[in-house]
């Protein structure tokens, strides 16, 4: 497709285990998508499951094992000029914005540097240009002159999203973006992506753990589990997941609205506790609908339900 | 039966702000409690006050009275016995106050002698007990485990089985949920919402998550600024909240069922 703004294709990444009995643990295992421009694409699921390494890797943070990348049909994961080009391409945002900031240097000049360094203006423009952005962000013009302590959370994530779209980048990787920051000004930061999103024309890829959360912002979802896409549908369609894990999601959401924990069910693993199955499908161990051809071979994503785009990766579906 | 009665407590750590400002409510036996607000509003220094986990002299004003008696009348021996014994609490990550160097087992064990329980045998009884009371399978290996081996929510159910075998009247959980995923937030909930049942526990939960708070609790309290801005049947303040902040609070919850954002009305 010619809209596809970054394609990965069969992207994998093992660690080495810090155990005492040595072994690769996958993190990432042959994940394939894309992201179209102008379009959000949520990635969710629980501690473990590799959608941060994922985001890693799309950033050459950490080295991908095999794989493709491509960014506007160029593969970039090889390519000479690592750094600049492609971080002028690719932004990141993550999750805690008082780790991202120098305490020594002032809200102004932060947001100058980026600037400066991708050679796309003076210190005297740039100068103005965070003005400008600060306005963007809904930031009044004194912070400019203030340390990141003196600003709250909520405050510095606005700025560090200033930064990230100052250079005009074609994809934004949000990493739990809004997880740290308390639920009012959370619905105020996705409120401002959202804008945002709409006025710059901007890509973004917002990985988080909260359901409801990426469901608000995004396009499509993939659902996650031990490093394997499992499910992938349009967030509208989001009640209609198919797949047992995404179900286990979604039965686990509280609700304000709704008083129900006497239908919560207990299961006793998690995935760290689960650990990882040399074969078969991953998730079988804690499967509720598990069957013997579950440890055997691994569920491929194939078409699931009606809707266009929905697909899953379990055999009660390809059945 | 009334178990804790705060009686407009206001409490300061400079002299100048008020941490806590004129708090009032009381907690019936079996009753849970929500507390919810904001970073900074004060809902983990309330916890502190009732176990007297604050420096001398810092309640300006006001007493907390649990099982009708005043903390301040209460000897510091006796108070360490009622800590544990009869109010028990929860940390956001269990794993934190564990000591890293000594495994589950033996610092359970100490828990348990510190308040009574004698005898190696008698201990790992208890110990295994409570574990799997906590559905926690495998129980031979998480006593032996160090702390780190294990899960954040397998740590979780282990500080809640510690908290438990004591049987306490009162349950003190600060952000027992926050530090887990989805799926593990939901059983530790479940866990909690079983005390009750079984023991009649009375439990003060404090979060910033809205969603957990209104399905565990009876009454809900809302606080901003030191400040308990409402108080109330959960239902109640659900439905029809009567200040602005909790009008604003409950709005910014995200939900699943929430028309999605388009950004189409700005």
């Amino acid at each position: 497709m010619s809209d596809a703004l970054l394609e990965v294709s069969h992207l994998s990444k093992s660690f080495e285990s810090g155990n005492l009995e040595k072994g690769m643990i996958p993190a990432v295992r042959d994940v394939s998508f894309q992201i179209n421009r102008g379009e959000c694409l949520g990635i969710v699921g629980e501690s473990g499951c590799g959608k941060s390494t994922l985001a890693r890797l799309i950033t050459l943070l950490t080295p991908a094992d095999s794989g493709k990348i491509r960014l506007n049909g160029s593969e970039y994961m090889h390519s000479k000029d690592k750094g600049r080009e492609i971080y002028r391409q690719i932004q990141m945002v993550f999750q805690d914005p008082f780790s991202v900031f120098s305490p020594r240097m002032q809200i102004g000049t932060f947001l100058e540097d980026g600037l400066v360094y991708y050679q796309l203006l003076t210190r005297r423009k740039a100068a103005e240009e965070a003005v400008k952005l600060m306005r963007m962000v809904e930031l009044p013009e004194e912070l400019l002159n203030r340390f990141p302590h003196q600003l709250s959370g909520g405050q510095l994530q606005r700025v560090v999203i200033a930064r990230a779209i100052s250079i005009h980048p074609s994809l934004i990787i949000l990493d739990e973006a809004t997880s740290a920051l308390d639920v009012s000004v959370q619905k105020q930061i996705l409120e401002l992506l959202v804008r945002l999103k709409k006025e710059q024309k901007l890509t973004y890829l917002f990985i988080g753990h909260d359901l409801a959360v990426v469901r608000s912002i995004s396009d499509r979802i993939q659902i996650m589990y031990a490093g394997s896409v499992v499910e992938e549908l349009r967030s509208e369609n989001l009640k209609q997941a198919v797949h047992p894990y995404s179900r286990e999601l979604l039965d686990s959401i509280f609700s304000v609205r709704d008083r129900h924990t006497e239908r919560i069910q207990v299961k006793t693993l998690s995935l760290a506790d689960a650990g990882y199955e040399a074969c078969g499908c991953q998730y079988r161990r804690r499967c509720p609908c598990a069957m013997s051809v579950c440890a055997e071979k691994v569920p491929e994503l194939t078409k699931a339900g009606q809707e266009p785009g929905h697909t899953a990766a379990c055999f009660l579906v390809s059945r | 039966m009334t178990i804790l009665e705060l009686k407009h407590i206001s409490l300061t750590y400079d002299g100048i702000r008020n941490i806590l400002d004129d708090i009032s409510f009381s907690v019936q036996s079996g009753e849970i409690i929500g507390i919810v607000g904001e970073s900074g509003s004060g809902k983990s220094t309330l916890l502190h006050v009732i176990l007297g986990l604050i420096p001398d002299g810092s309640v300006t004003k006001g007493e907390c009275f649990l099982f009708g008696r005043s903390a301040s009348e209460r000897k510091r021996r006796e108070l360490k016995k009622l800590r544990g014994e009869e109010v028990a609490m929860i940390f956001q990550d269990t794993g934190r106050y564990m000591n890293p160097i000594s495994r589950v087992g033996a610092q359970y064990k100490e828990y348990l002698t510190a308040h009574g329980y004698r005898g190696r045998k008698k201990c790992i009884e208890k110990e295994k007990e409570m574990l799997s009371r906590v559905h926690l399978k495998d129980t031979e290996r998480i006593l032996h485990a160090y702390p780190f081996e294990l899960s954040g929510g397998m740590r979780q159910r282990v500080g809640i089985a510690m908290a438990m075998s004591l049987k306490p009247k009162l349950l003190l959980a600060d952000e027992p949920t926050s530090a887990l995923d989805v799926t593990m937030q939901a059983q530790v909930v479940y866990e909690m919402m079983e005390l009750r049942r079984k023991y009649g526990t009375s439990i003060i939960l404090v979060t910033h998550n809205i969603g957990v708070a209104a399905c565990m609790s009876d009454k809900l309290g809302i606080m901003q600024n030191g400040k308990l801005v409402e108080w109330g049947n959960t239902g109640d303040i659900i439905s029809c909240p009567q200040t602005e902040y909790t009008r604003t609070l409950l709005d910014s919850v995200i939900e699943i069922d929430d028309e999605r954002m388009t950004g189409k009305n700005e």
